[in-house]
């Protein structure tokens, strides 16, 4: 055991003489299409894959990309496994506190209730699932309806399938995919929460967030960033 | 994989599943097995080897030792795995990065926790960030087997503990009567002896072991639980093969394979424990003894 630690320690000294300071890690989820997902290639892939090595040329950056689990994606952030998030977080209040943002590179985001086709508005006050450590999880606990959360934003969707849980509240983006197939339909007016997606960054990390919303200006200016928000989320989608 | 596969919506169904089943996502959920057998061929030596010096210490006269021992098992099995899976590789990564950082940028004058930021400078980062994939999933796997040994070795340790004193006293005694020193017969009688009565209890915490694998997936390291998860939930028209949910089939195939590697290995310990009765003073070696003559 000691033998491997020292091992992989060596292996990081050897590889280490190059400096470290142009690799920037990102930190995403890849359970989230058309944000960011695992494609079957094994690759990430999604919104957020493309507009973040987009924002890294610019910015002349050298970015890697990690996978991390949704749950523990801010503790990993602010202890250091990477420097920064792309994983369709939406800059809130709540997270603030934690974390620093950049600006938003996706405008302020509807969230909607999704149910199986044929429900009434009732079901916005029935037993409501979403995913956890989420806006929309917080904004269904100040409702009437019963708060049911799972890790993942897949288990969500099988949860009103399966009759689990009346209906489900994402991000509209996210469920679109759904309601398309055909088994499921909005319910009700969807609702604005948050400020928009936002790279989520250590707040002690200045630099980096100075960097990343200098090449976000760039993006907006010249019209690439609603390009690519145009080609995953279709033409309906808000752009800046 | 195959040449028909480039697109996979017209295929008839035989030959989508088979560009299905050797996507790049499948190689990586076929991959996670052997990841998930070599974690565990790796952990139960480590753990073995923990559990022999924590059994040592506990046995020691020296009282500091013995306390260090005590301590060790009765924490560690006193605390639910889970914290110390979350916890160990957490504090062993920040144990790192903090005395890196004193050695390598001693003129750091910024503080290392800065509000919620645990900071250390660029050069004392483990792994480096500017280090390959690889290195950084050979760390987290070398973090998660270092976890994985030392909570299971304090259970090996109490395990072993207690084997050594079920061996009866007077065949120590003996050994030393013909003058052997106490290493001696600690070496010649008492360790061949103590198997048979450590086995049930080390066949018991290998079967947790196997079981526990899927822990590695709190740790950052995609298993086969992970895999299944995220092969079988429903796949809408942003991937290539699209389907519905169909975890209830990836779940059944990691069952199967829990089931059969469980069932192999209490065969392997019905064997060992047959070898190790051979010749004892206890039950089971004396029905070998009596069917042998």
């Amino acid at each position: 055991m000691k033998k491997l630690i020292l091992a992989s320690v060596a292996l990081a000294f050897a590889s280490g003489t190059a400096l470290a300071q142009d690799v920037v890690r990102i930190g995403t989820e890849g359970a989230y299409p058309p944000y960011n997902f695992i494609n079957d290639q094994n690759e990430l892939d999604g919104f957020e894959r493309e507009f973040g090595d987009a924002l890294c040329e610019r910015a002349e950056l050298n970015c890697e990309w990690v996978l991390n689990d949704w749950d523990t994606i801010i503790p990993n952030l602010v202890g250091g496994n990477y420097d920064a998030i792309m994983a369709g977080m939406s800059i809130t209040e709540a997270r603030k506190q934690v974390i620093g943002f950049s600006q938003n590179y996706m405008p302020p985001d509807l969230s909607a209730y999704m149910a199986p086709v044929g429900a009434d508005e009732s079901v916005r006050d029935g037993v409501v699932v979403v995913q956890s450590n989420t806006m929309q999880a917080s904004y269904v606990a100040e409702t009437d309806a019963t708060l049911v959360e799972f890790p993942t934003p897949d288990e969500t969707i099988a949860a009103v399938r399966s009759g689990e849980a009346d209906a489900v509240m994402a991000d509209k983006d996210f469920l679109v995919q759904y309601v398309e197939q055909g088994d499921f339909e909005f319910v009700g007016e969807d609702i604005q929460l948050g400020e928009g997606l936002g790279i989520g960054l250590r707040q002690s990390d200045e630099e980096l967030r100075d960097t990343f919303n200098a090449a976000i200006d760039e993006m907006k200016a010249d019209g690439s960033l609603n390009e690519l928000i145009t080609k995953w989320f279709g033409a309906d989608a808000p752009t800046f | 994989m195959f040449a028909f596969c480039t697109d996979p919506s017209t295929l008839p169904d035989w030959q989508w599943f088979a560009c299905y089943l050797t996507s790049g996502t499948h190689l990586a959920f076929y991959w996670s097995f052997v990841v998930v057998m070599v974690l565990i061929l790796l952990a139960a030596p480590f753990a073995l080897a923990f559990g022999f010096a924590g059994a040592l210490a506990t046995r020691s006269h020296m009282a500091p030792i013995r306390l260090v021992g005590r301590t060790y098992t009765s924490m560690v099995r006193g605390v639910p795995d889970i914290v110390f899976f979350l916890f160990i590789p957490i504090a062993i990564d920040q144990a790192l990065e903090y005395i890196l950082h004193q050695v390598r940028c001693p003129d750091w004058d910024m503080p290392i926790r800065r509000g919620n930021d645990f900071l250390v400078c660029a050069q004392a980062k483990v792994p480096l960030s500017s280090s390959p994939a690889w290195v950084h999933d050979i760390y987290a796997f070398s973090l998660a087997l270092f976890a994985f040994a030392l909570v299971f070795g304090a259970f090996a340790a109490n395990t072993l503990y207690g084997a050594m004193n079920a061996v009866p006293k007077s065949q120590t005694e003996t050994a030393e009567a013909y003058g052997m020193t106490k290493p001696q017969a600690f070496r010649r009688v008492l360790l061949p002896q103590m198997w048979v009565y450590a086995l049930p209890g080390l066949s018991n915490l290998w079967m947790i072991l196997i079981k526990a694998t899927p822990l590695l997936f709190l740790l950052g390291i995609r298993d086969i639980v992970y895999w299944a998860r995220e092969l079988g939930g429903q796949k809408t028209g942003f991937y290539a093969y699209p389907h519905p949910d169909w975890r209830v089939w990836y779940f059944l195939v990691v069952l199967v394979f829990y089931l059969v590697l469980t069932a192999c290995s209490e065969r392997v310990f019905e064997w060992l424990m047959r070898r190790f009765s051979h010749g004892q003073a206890t039950a089971a070696g004396e029905r070998q003894r009596r069917a042998a003559a």
